[in-house]
């Protein structure tokens, strides 16, 4: 069980979020113009890091607003969450 | 009465209580407070089981958790219990106790024929053998022999339960460092619980017979509670286990109930911070033939006798390397019970302790060790070696003392680490994790003055912690003053012919950890992989020490090279009933009914769960099988009037200036040339161009859209749709709201429909000319707000209604009367399934799976000639999009009418009957048209467009049956029937 | 090296045991190999067995940052089985499937293969229609596999309630499926390895890989610098840190996978029963422990700890499917790091980087391949072309669209 800080609900059980993958995973402006390669790295390639991650996160049994967090995947400390709306730090 | 074994005075039991309980039959007596293992010493018995490889008689060993042996099966049939350690249960009336292993007998066991050809059974002996022919002949047999307990046989006629909880500290143990804890912290104003496995608080203070303020220490106990249970902000758990710990603070607890509705109770506690105040757990000795019934821990023979008021023998050796084990001695001594001698492995040992021994006649052998112990199935001696001089014991108990273990196994949850403490040969924390503090032995006091120092001591430290102050409280004086000192011996092994064990669960002896060491399996987790050592039900809880200390002295590596192996929750065993509790049957997924339900079921509707929603899958008259209804419904609907109650559909409203720019770029579909007033079937793909749902799109407003999802799809779709506008799109302005669940939707299907509509009391203009196909309206029908969309799934003339929720039962019931005089047919599930796949119209989930692009059912047109980008778009001129022979939708037909057709058969390769064969495709929906008389069908197919006409054969689970490729409609494919 | 067989631990019991020889040999780096393959779980000491003892490639090592077989391959839940759905798949995991059926034998020891049959229970008519079309899809590659009705069913598995939540309608099982003991799994290709003349170091951790303009030079680590002609990354859930090092990016998430065992109790399960709509999978292993497992936990995760949500969910279908489980106790709780790719589909063969191979994306999914996975990719690496039943399985299918999404026929996990 993790306990995930919302920033509008404050902290609240793992149960109430859903992970959305890493943040800053940039969709191509004009996609028609992308390469079948840039594309998969939009879609599939990731960072995956072990340590900490920027992450995005929704609180889908709450507030239901996406926010990003900064969390750490080997021992699942977090720090900042920040609004979707905001540019992620 | 043959309580041979109880002591005429003292303990904790209630002596004017006596219980009967039994054990393999034979009728005994204990008290009330007794524990099982206490009732069954105090017969005399201790020999109540048979160990897990070589079938050795093995006794109790010790009291608490930490049992390795006594492991019995308690109550009978749905109640039964296996494994459960007997010196953890309560005595209760009417006990009944079986041992686990022991066939025939737990006295004559055929398979310690394993014990006397012991040679061959190694550790990993296993690995070595059994594959000729191959592992299976010889498989059911280990399987049958191994396991320890049996299973009950039928359903748990217990209940458990589940509960939260918050506090700013969560104090694991109510020993006198917990409970010392509790009252600084609880003063503080700290929110606290305080937790204990036994069943009352006091900890070690249960058994010790040390004196504060000159008071028997329970006093002490009794008046620390009395303030704890009156300060509202500290919650007191007694029979409850800290279970584990998990990230960011988080605990589950078990809790026993005590006359309570429940068994069993799970607490998750959501806490600032920890504390262990957990003890310490005493470890064993190895010596050859350390395994004998009648050898027990030294602290559990304390525990016995001081609490439990039991001897555990007339003539009793102590063994040891530390100073803890003297005090046995002089408390043996006090109930009158013979010790014999003390034998110390030490060469030096304190003057303290000698003089402690002489002044009870006990004979000490300092530098002494055991060459081996005799008796069958209880100990009768041992054969002794101190310095050069060989001698003998006569003795029926021997008491052991290997040193103690800090129980840390809930800071190792947390990630704290662990450091050897080579004066007290024990494992101690190194590095706390984050909001975790360790008091008491777990933290290596070895003395009570020590252990109520530290608690507040650290206890203040963690008052500040957490922002508040902390008071003084009052220390009780510790009597008669204690001067053991910490230090352990290190517990050297000998070399001996005879098995020495390491680990009793397991079975696991020194010479297979030498043959580990031999065979190179020495990494501490191959260690324990390839032995065994530690993984049995007790988890290694007497033994861990003496297992490293093994490992170290044969490979010559130091423990603090060797690390330790990982402690993994839980620390004791956990019911998995407490762990369901609340989640099974009903609880294991919320049922969702129809706001309708009532009527339905008046219908005699049958239900199906889809997607959770229970809903009607077909109305059964009284004579009807489900064929006959189903297709009764559908000709209902093709010939007059059909109603279908469609309200688990999703409805989600999109408003704003932005509205059809973001169902543009949502949907493959155009959306900005959608005219107020109309629908539009849609298409959403994910990015990887894959058809991920469908529905209506219906323009409400120039700003107000009405977007409709598959019942199954709603909240997943929704969840996208906010996704999508929040993160990839903030600049739309768009307010996105689901209104599922506040609009009931009803079909009105069928030629008769519309004549129908105009019978109900409504303002809304249902005429062809006014509401032509694929448009929506709004109005008033039976007095209720109604949206109207026409639109049609069934391939009639039809008509979705939706009315507000509340109203459903009364509406659903209007229109059955309106249309009783045209026979309006209520219709479920099978029979829409049916109309659809009548019209070919495709059902996503079931024709289209997880790589169906919009091309391979028929959109691709679509898909291409819209020029502005949408979610998607891009993967659909990838290569694999555009390659020949994609799988596309067809209809098919059997060649021979009757031929049943199903969901599921294989399309074969060109005329071929045979498998196996490269699949082409296969059967996506199947169903049987009464309006055709024969079954029709829906399937995916290899370049199915090009092979329209041809004739192929579908395998279908050991047979084969040809079939004609078909365009995907069956009925009325120029759509007379539903744009009338 | 010593044949295990029953004669020879007779032998031994004579000898108190002592003429064990060592399982495998304990190397020491040498400055240089052919081959470096960087991992010692099921994958990375299959491949090495299979190039040394098929292919005599060459001088090869097998580095370990711990003890070998200590990430995935320690922690999984043993079930082998090859009833997946897309014929590139069914291929592939039957090739393991045979392969672990004569494993025992071909490596001397005995690897507990138990054939009890993996079932898949159907919960709905929906999941029978979607079971018979994989059912299907196994006979057209000529795998076994029954379709069970209810009855059948319940003659299968009498212990199992039919009557749970989501009630049963039938299922179905391949029964050459089963499961095999991890450890041995391990130990067994480990020893056989060393015996071949591969090099298996552990405590050995990579820190870096050192490159020249075009491939990979060496291999540096805590242990010293290895020059390599080759490298292999079987590292399982740590694969894009070692992809990092070769400046390389990969499809992959890393999340934990848990699962649990009860205490040992008498034989009382005797197949592997799976339910994907209820996520659980169940067994009994040889020593009487009830094996639980379920899916992942969906975040990202290098933690090896599952998070009590799922604990609870696993249990609670447990106790669904057979509610006379109830009263038994949870003794261990773990959890490994999986790899899983967006089809969650393994990734294996050659990267950007020449000489840089990668073996990956076995997710949730990994123990059953082991024999095929280190045979195919032992075949690819010394012919230096991709061994035919890696070809759907390739890091360019992510450009081209090929996915192969065995999703709904991983369901779940095991």
């Amino acid at each position: 069980m993790l306990r995930i800080p919302c920033p509008w609900c404050g902290l609240r059980d793992l149960t109430e979020f859903r992970f959305g993958g890493e943040a800053g995973v940039l969709r191509p402006l004009q996609p028609d113009q992308s390469s079948d390669e840039q594309w998969a790295d939009y879609l599939y390639y990731r960072n995956n890091l072990n340590g900490p991650q920027l992450e995005r996160w929704v609180h889908a049994y709450g507030c239901r607003q996406w926010f990003a967090l900064r969390r750490d995947t080997h021992s699942h400390a977090w720090s900042d969450a920040v609004p979707a709306s905001e540019k992620y730090p | 009465m043959s309580q041979k074994f109880r002591l005429d005075s003292g303990g904790l039991i209630n002596r004017q209580q006596s219980l009967n309980f039994s054990f393999n039959g034979q009728k005994l007596q204990g008290y009330v407070g007794d524990s099982l293992a206490a009732a069954l010493l105090a017969n005399g018995i201790h020999h109540v089981a048979r160990s897990f490889k070589y079938h050795r008689p093995r006794g109790i060993y010790s009291a608490g958790e930490e049992e390795p042996n006594a492991l019995l099966e308690i109550g009978q049939g749905s109640w039964r219990v296996p494994n459960s350690r007997a010196t953890l249960v309560p005595l209760q009336e009417g006990l009944v106790a079986r041992s686990q292993l022991g066939w025939p007998s737990l006295g004559f066991d055929l398979a310690r024929c394993f014990d006397f050809s012991h040679r061959l059974w190694p550790a990993g002996f296993y690995n070595k053998t059994f594959k000729w022919p191959n592992w299976h002949l010889w498989e059911g047999m280990v399987r049958n022999l191994a396991g320890l307990g049996r299973a009950p046989e039928e359903a748990d006629p217990d209940h458990y339960e589940k509960t939260n909880a918050f506090c700013d500290l969560l104090i694991c143990g109510g020993g006198p460092a917990g409970l010392t804890a509790a009252l600084v912290a609880g003063r503080s104003g700290l929110r606290v619980i305080l937790a204990d496995q036994d069943e009352q608080f006091g900890g070690s203070l249960l058994w010790d017979t040390a004196m504060l303020d000159e008071k028997p220490a329970l006093h002490w106990v009794a008046s620390v509670l009395a303030q704890l249970e009156a300060m509202p902000n500290v919650m007191l758990l007694p029979r409850t286990t800290v279970t584990a710990s998990y990230d960011h603070q988080i605990a589950t607890l078990l809790q026993r109930g005590h006359n309570n509705a429940w068994r069993e109770c799970l607490w998750t506690v959501r806490c600032r911070s920890t504390l262990l105040a957990t003890g310490a757990i005493e470890q064993s000795l190895v010596f050859p033939l350390n395994d004998r019934p009648g050898i027990l821990l030294a602290g559990a023979v304390r525990h016995y006798a001081n609490r439990y008021a039991v001897a555990v023998g007339q003539r009793v050796v102590i063994a040891t390397n530390n100073d803890s084990a003297y005090q046995t001695a002089i408390d043996l001594f006090n109930h009158g019970v013979n010790v014999i001698a003390v034998i110390d492995q030490r060469k030096d040992v304190p003057a303290a302790m000698l003089q402690n021994m002489q002044d009870i006649a006990v004979r000490v052998c300092p530098n002494a060790q055991i060459l081996s112990s005799r008796g069958g199935k209880r100990l009768r001696g041992l054969a002794l070696q101190q310095g050069q001089k060989k001698f003998k014991l006569n003795c029926d108990a021997l008491a052991v003392s290997g040193g103690w273990a800090a129980r840390l196994h809930l800071l190792c949850h947390a990630r704290g680490s662990l450091r050897f403490d080579t004066q007290r040969q024990a494992f101690l924390p190194e590095r706390l994790a984050e909001g975790f503090f360790v008091t008491g032995s777990a933290a290596g006091d070895s003395t009570l003055v020590e252990v109520l120092a530290r608690a507040e001591t650290v206890s203040n430290g963690l008052c500040s912690e957490l922002g508040k102050k902390a008071l003084q409280v009052y220390q009780p004086k510790v009597s008669p003053s204690n001067l053991e000192s910490p230090a352990v011996a290190v517990n050297t092994l000998q070399f001996s012919r005879q098995r020495q064990w390491l680990d009793l669960a397991h079975d696991a002896t020194l010479g297979d950890a030498e043959l580990a060491e031999r065979e190179g399996y020495t990494a501490v987790e191959h260690f324990k992989r390839f032995t065994t050592i530690g993984m049995s039900v007790d988890q290694g809880k007497t033994g861990n020490i003496n297992a490293f200390l093994a490992l170290s002295a044969i490979t010559g590596k130091a423990i603090s090279e060797i690390g330790t192996t990982t402690f993994r929750p839980p620390y004791t065993p956990v019911t998995l009933g407490a762990l369901a509790a609340g989640h099974t049957g009903e609880g294991y997924a919320p049922r969702r009914t129809l706001a309708a339900e009532n009527t339905h079921k008046s219908l005699q509707a049958c239900f199906e769960d889809y997607g959770g929603w229970q809903r009607p899958d077909y109305y059964p008259s009284d004579r009807e099988d489900a064929h006959q209804a189903i297709n009764r419904e559908v000709l209902a609907v093709r010939t007059s009037v059909g109603v279908y109650d469609n309200s688990p559909l999703g409805k989600i409203e999109i408003h704003g200036l932005d509205a059809a720019e973001f169902l543009h770029r949502i949907y493959m579909n155009r959306v900005h040339g959608l005219a107020v007033g109309q629908c539009r079937y849609g298409l959403m793909l994910n990015e990887g161009g894959v058809i991920i749902d469908d529905g209506i799109v219906t323009r409400l407003a120039a700003e107000h859209f009405l977007i409709n999802t598959t019942s199954g799809g709603a909240s997943r779709i929704l969840g996208r749709l906010e996704e999508w506008s929040q993160t990839e799109w903030p600049e739309l302005q768009v307010l996105i709201d689901d209104v599922s669940a506040q609009w009931s939707n009803f079909t009105l299907a069928g030629p008769r429909s519309r004549e129908l509509l105009q019978q109900l009391d409504s303002d809304i203009d249902f005429s062809a000319a006014a509401l032509a196909h694929m448009q929506a309206t709004h109005g008033m029908i039976e007095g209720l707000e109604a949206r109207v969309n026409r639109i049609s799934f069934s391939g009639e003339l039809s008509f979705e209604l939706n009315i507000p929720s509340s109203y459903a039962n009364g509406f659903l019931q209007r229109l059955l009367e309106s249309g009783a005089a045209m026979g309006i047919t209520p219709y479920g599930i099978e029979a829409l399934m049916t109309l659809r796949l009548e019209k070919g119209f495709m059902h996503v989930g079931s024709d289209t799976d997880g790589e169906t692009i919009p091309d391979d059912v028929g959109w691709g047109k679509a898909a291409m000639n819209k020029a502005a980008d949408y979610i998607g778009k891009r993967s659909l001129t990838r290569p694999a999009s555009l390659e020949s022979n994609r799988r596309q939708l067809v209809g098919l037909l059997a060649v021979h009418q009757d031929q049943v057709l199903r969901s599921g058969g294989h399309f074969l390769p060109g005329s071929s009957q045979r498998t196996p064969a490269e699949t082409q495709g296969w059967i996506t929906s199947a169903a049987f048209s009464p309006n055709l008389g024969r079954h029709i069908a829906l399937g995916m197919l290899r370049d199915g467009r090009k092979r329209l006409g041809q004739i192929m054969q579908v395998y279908d689970a050991g047979n084969h049956y040809p079939v004609k490729i078909v365009p995907p409609c069956f009925l009325d494919p120029e759509n007379q029937r539903l744009e009338s | 090296m010593k044949r295990y067989s029953a004669f020879s631990l007779a032998a031994n019991a004579l000898l108190g045991h002592r003429q064990w020889p060592a399982a495998w040999r304990k190397a020491s780096p040498r400055e240089s190999y052919d081959i470096v393959i960087i991992g010692a779980g099921g994958h990375g000491l299959a491949t090495a067995y299979y190039l040394a003892s098929k292919y005599k490639a060459g001088r090869i090592a097998v580095v370990d940052k711990g003890y070998l077989g200590g990430g995935n391959s320690g922690r999984n839940t043993q079930v082998c089985r090859s009833n997946y759905f897309y014929p590139q798949s069914v291929a592939f995991y039957e090739h393991s499937l045979k392969l672990y059926e004569q494993l025992g034998h071909k490596l001397n020891f005995n690897i507990m293969f138990s054939q009890r049959g993996v079932l898949e229970l159907s919960h709905s008519l929906e999941e029978m229609e979607m079971n018979r079309r994989w059912a299907n899809a196994m006979h057209m590659h000529g795998i076994d596999s029954e379709i069970l009705d209810r009855g059948q069913l319940q003659q299968e598995v009498p212990n199992l309630n039919l009557q749970c939540r989501f009630p049963i309608r039938g299922g179905f099982i391949q029964r050459r499926g089963g499961i095999s003991r991890h450890d041995a799994v391990v130990w067994a290709y480990a020893r056989a390895a060393s015996k071949h003349g591969v090099d298996i170091i552990e405590s050995c951790e990579v820190n870096g890989l050192e490159r020249s303009a075009e491939s990979i030079t060496a291999v540096n680590t805590s242990r010293g610098r290895i020059a390599a002609g080759t490298v292999v990354s079987c590292v399982a859930g740590h694969s894009s840190q070692l992809a990092a090092m070769a400046g390389l990016r990969l499809p992959v998430q890393s999340m934990a996978l848990q699962a649990m065992v009860t205490e040992p109790v008498k034989p009382v399960i005797n197949t592997v029963v799976a339910s994907a709509a209820i996520h659980v999978y169940v067994s009994q292993s040889d020593r009487g422990e009830i094996v639980i497992g379920g899916g992942a936990d969906a975040f990202s995760s290098f933690a090896q700890r599952g998070s009590l949500t799922t604990t609870v969910e696993n249990a609670a279908a447990t106790v669904e499917l057979f509610p006379f489980l109830s009263r038994l106790r949870v003794l261990r709780q773990w959890a490994g790091i999986c790899d899983i790719a967006p089809d969650a589909s393994p990734i294996v063969g050659r990267t950007a980087v020449p000489n840089f191979y990668i073996s990956t994306g076995w997710g949730t999914g990994g123990f059953k391949a082991i024999p095929a996975g280190g045979d195919t990719l032992a075949y690819s690496i010394a012919k230096s072309e991709l061994h035919p039943l890696l070809q759907p399985y390739s890091l360019q299918r992510f450009n081209t669209g090929h996915l192969v999404d065995e999703a709904a026929a991983a369901g779940v996990a095991h």
